[in-house]
């Protein structure tokens, strides 16, 4: 990955090349572009115009429904794309674009977009409560604060027409009918035809029928028919155009002053910026919406006690587990393959493929296996190994961070196990021969000239695998679960808790979420791993002078 | 410098080109909702339900009916139970939801939180359902759902060991004792979490629920009633069960049901889900209620599923109709009790598969006196602190009314 393109360097080679000195005449120019020409072929030609028709058709047509749905800015962005693509694909030369295009777009929409769309939510108060924007808010707190009035009646209902007016049609308990809509509350009429309990000719009116009635059902359940004159009484309304009951609402929506007014109790709930209706005492409605919130997930998660404390200690943890994860996997991967590679050894075939064996089942199968047989009572574990006794291996914080490691060892070892094998494969045993030769003993030998030389090629993987095991998710969470939880702390966090899982806790688990302060915390891992590794590959520069 | 301008030249034409896939992606999502707008009032409806496999096939036959009487066109859409409230929450703000979903109760917090979901008015066609089954889904007064099964915990029995039911816990024991198998009872529990859902039964048998009740009979979360006396004497009692090794946070549910599969204990709390191993390992299956620990009954939670409907629905007359009418139907309700072997919330079902089965008629008849789950997001907070605080206790890791004290305060604190 650090190699560089060698393209670049190419070109002067080429340009010392005798007859690339002299400027290609424009004949000659003309007779390379033919021969380009010619050697595409025109049935490739033909499709390569039918796929970019195609795809330019889906993109004016994309670009028309976006302006007309007035989304002038995504609309443009397509509009743009579009002739790109067009221009790409179209123009001679450029042969890069071409084959860049299609990695670069699924690389902008797999990676790319996902990074800046995790970014975006850390500055959003995204979670719980705030999930989407302030009209479905509205229409949600409306929604659910209709009640229907104790012990009122079911009115059976008939939806009625007039002009392209809907109205409500309803016979009470006493078979008497009514009628009423929006701006005309209930009346009684006379002359209506019932017959099963239901209106089906009102004078003046036609009845819809129930197909109509589904073609009109967004109005139909959005009619509120007053009850009387006093707006108090409460608003007729329905669900299923079958049934009508009386409802009042809780709350009610002043659209030009914004605010929420609870009609039982006066209090005026407003909009403060805060993503939710607020009354001034600080009470919230639920639900609120999406908002910017810029820094604040970001101030939370260093301000915070209760976020604060934990953010700190389980920060320290992952780091350790991260390095202790690496150093005893390299370390134990290391000494089996330097035995194994040892022509003195028989068998070597059958022993590496039994090394290897825990690097082929799947990570988080192993973890719960583990977890199984590290029961503190019966467990594979305790039960065989240490004959009966009960060693708490996953309750008691330290020993679950110790058996966290031992896992991790047991399953990562075989992963260094090959890569140092191949490493050490490559280095040629006269090298070895010559250090001895000179007086070097076997360690010795080892120490100065092996060493060196696999670090040369293990350090990026062994910076990957810390990278890796930092975001080790898969592993924590299966066999502990983040646990034994801290009694002590005032949230749910764990001794054996990464950043990770803390992430996915804060994000997933639980009633309450907060992507918001999630994807905060995602940013925050992205800078330690980015620093650590950076820091790192350029330690690990010096030794690559070795070669 | 020739070569190297023409890549940067390639680079950004690519990343432009990029840009435009990644805009008709959104915009797909923008014309898919646009247009349904637009066609909304024209069309004859189309609902969209999303249900778990296992209800899918009774679910088409009613969708069949209900497209053969209004014309309307059902499409069910598979989703796995466990990610339909996820994807409901972050779904229908974009518009892209369903009408009906299927789910269990106690999501309706997390529901009504975010304002996915809308509420529904059965009329009179509630005094139908069991009353567990509309508190369940009522929440603030409103009903959200319409229910069809409920579930929850009973005692199992192994009547070759045990042929009487115990009428209390000490009776349960000695019962357990005398038939000189490993175990006296088993609950599976975990030895970080404990399992609080297990344990309520027990819990409640000392007058300790969670949460207080307001006047609507909902569960009020400003009412904490988890620290009371009760729940210190039930923090006391779970000490010296665990001190007697009578409750153990190493025998988790499945060491627990092979164990009752095997022989080695007469009883087994546990819920439906567990009955089919039972049953295939031919032991001779009783189903009891849970016997007291304290002075008052020993109510398990109840989880009631069912249908609920989306507050973005632009077909709430269709929607509503096909709930009441035809999930809500006595056919329906037990046709989804012969797939799910869970007690029907309708009540004619209910009484209908009672008669049926006498193992669900066992967890029907504890599940009537049950009490549900609470629907109150403020229940996640509880959920965090209640279980290790119950794994520490069993364990003996300090004094049991200090740990339920704490617990307490910190659950306080959580909620506010």
């Amino acid at each position: 990955m650090t190699t560089t393109s060698p393209a670049p360097e190419k070109s002067p080679a080429a340009a010392e090349h005798p007859r690339g000195r002299r400027p290609p005449g424009r004949r000659h120019r003309q007779a390379e572009r033919l021969a380009e020409a010619a050697s595409v072929g025109w049935k490739l030609l033909v499709v390569k115009i039918l796929i970019l028709g195609a795809l330019n058709a889906v993109a004016v047509y994309a670009a028309l429904v976006l302006f007309a749905s007035d989304q002038p800015l995504v609309g443009g962005a397509v509009v743009v794309a579009g002739i790109l693509i067009s221009w790409i694909y179209f123009r001679r030369g450029g042969l890069p674009a071409k084959y860049l295009l299609p990695g670069v777009a699924f690389l902008l929409i797999f990676q790319i977009f996902m990074v800046l769309y995790s970014g975006y939510v850390a500055f959003t108060n995204y979670g719980t409560g705030h999930n989407s924007d302030k009209d479905d808010a509205v229409h949600a707190i409306m929604l659910q604060n209709q009640e229907r009035v104790p012990d009122s009646p079911t009115y059976s209902l008939a939806v009625a027409e007039r002009f392209g007016e809907l109205s409500f049609v309803v016979t009470d308990p006493a078979g008497d009918v009514f009628i009423g809509s929006a701006e005309q509350p209930l009346e009684q009429v006379d002359g209506a035809v019932v017959d099963a309990g239901r209106v089906v000719d009102v004078p003046g009116h036609d009845v819809l029928d129930f197909a109509e009635v589904l073609q009109r059902q967004g109005e139909i359940t959005q009619l509120a028919v007053p009850f009387s004159e006093d707006p108090n009484a409460g608003m007729l309304r329905t669900q299923d155009a079958q049934s009508a009951y009386l409802y009042t609402s809780r709350y009610v929506y002043d659209a030009e002053a914004d605010t929420m007014t609870n009609s039982d109790t006066g209090t005026v709930y407003a909009d403060a910026g805060e993503g939710a209706f607020s009354s001034p005492q600080g009470e919230e409605l639920m639900p609120g919406w999406r908002i910017h919130v810029g820094l604040d997930n970001f101030v939370r998660a260093a301000t915070e006690p209760t976020i604060r404390g934990p953010l700190l200690s389980v920060t320290i943890w992952t780091f350790a587990f991260a390095f202790l994860s690496v150093a005893t996997t390299f370390v134990l991967g290391l000494f089996l393959a330097i035995v194994f590679n040892d022509a003195r050894m028989r068998s070597r075939k059958y022993y590496r493929l039994i090394m290897i064996l825990p690097y082929a089942f799947p990570g988080f199968l192993s973890a719960l296996v583990w977890a199984g047989m590290l029961n503190q009572e019966f467990g594979f574990v305790n039960n065989v190994i240490f004959g009966g006794a009960q060693i708490p291996w996953l309750t008691d914080a330290l020993l679950a961070k110790v058996s966290i490691l031992l896992v991790n060892l047991w399953l990562g070892f075989p992963y260094m196990f090959l890569v140092c094998t191949g490493a050490l494969q490559a280095i040629p045993d006269e090298l070895t021969e010559a250090a001895q030769m000179d007086g070097a003993r076997p360690f010795q030998a080892f120490r100065m000239i092996k060493l060196p030389l696999l670090l040369v090629s293990l350090a990026p993987l062994l910076i990957s695998a810390f990278a890796f095991n930092f975001n080790n998710l898969t592993l924590v969470y299966m066999l502990t679960g983040g646990g034994p939880r801290d009694l002590d702390a005032g949230i749910n966090v764990g001794a054996t808790d990464i950043l990770i899982t803390l992430v996915y806790k804060v994000a997933f688990v639980g009633a309450d979420r907060d992507y918001g302060l999630a994807s905060a915390f995602a940013i925050i891992i992205f800078l330690l791993v980015g620093t650590v590794s950076v820091i790192a590959f350029r330690q690990t520069k010096s030794l690559e002078e070795l070669n | 410098m020739r070569p190297n301008t023409t890549r940067a030249r390639g680079a950004g034409a690519a990343l432009a080109a990029g840009a435009l896939l990644l805009t008709a992606c959104g915009s797909d999502d923008a014309t898919a909702e646009d247009g349904g707008d637009a066609e909304g009032p024209e069309a004859t409806g189309n609902l969209t339900v999303w249900v778990d496999a296992d209800r899918a096939d009774v679910l088409q036959d009613a969708a069949a009916d209900f497209t053969e009487d209004t014309g309307i066109d059902v499409e069910l859409v598979q989703q796995d139970f466990a990610d339909v409230r996820d994807q409901f929450v972050s779904q229908v703000p974009t518009g892209e939801g369903p009408d009906i979903a299927v789910g269990a109760h106690d999501w309706l917090g997390t529901l009504v939180t975010n304002g996915v979901v809308a509420p529904i008015e059965i009329g009179d066609k509630a005094e139908e359902f069991q009353d567990v089954a509309l508190e369940a889904w009522s929440y603030e007064g409103n009903l959200y759902g319409l229910p069809y099964s409920i579930e929850n915990i009973a005692l199992l029995r192994n009547a070759e060991l045990a042929p009487d039911a115990p009428e209390s816990y000490a009776e349960m024991v000695a019962i357990g004792e005398d038939a000189e198998v490993d175990y006296p009872y088993l609950v599976g529990l975990d030895p970080t979490e404990a399992d609080p859902y297990h344990l309520y039964p027990f819990q409640m048998s000392f007058d300790a629920p969670v949460f207080g009740t307001d006047s609507e009979g909902g569960y009020d979360a400003a009412d904490l009633r988890i620290g009371e006396e009760g729940g210190v004497d039930f923090a006391e009692w779970l000490a010296e069960q665990g001190s007697e090794g009578l409750l153990n946070t190493n025998i988790d549910g499945d060491l627990a049901r092979e164990n009752f599969v095997d022989g080695n204990t007469p009883f087994l709390i546990t819920g439906p889900w567990n009955v089919p191993a039972a049953l295939d390992a031919d032991i001779d299956l009783q189903v009891d209620p849970i016997p007291a620990a304290g002075d008052h009954a020993a109510q398990p939670f109840a989880g009631v599923q069912g249908f609920f409907l989306s507050a973005q629905s632009e077909n709430v007359v269709a929607a509503t109709t096909f709930l009441t009418e035809y999930i809500g139907s006595a056919e329906i309700q037990t046709a989804l009790y012969e797939v799910g072997g869970r007690a029907p919330a309708l009540t004619e079902s209910f009484d209908a598969a009672l008669a049926d089965d006498e193992i669900v008629a066992g967890f029907g008849e504890v599940g009537a006196e049950a009490v549900p789950m609470p629907n109150i997001p403020e229940m996640g907070a509880v959920w965090e602190f209640w279980g290790t605080t119950q794994a520490a206790i069993i364990e003996g890791d300090g004094d049991p009314a200090e740990l339920w004290e704490r617990m307490a305060d910190d659950i306080a604190g959580a909620i506010d």
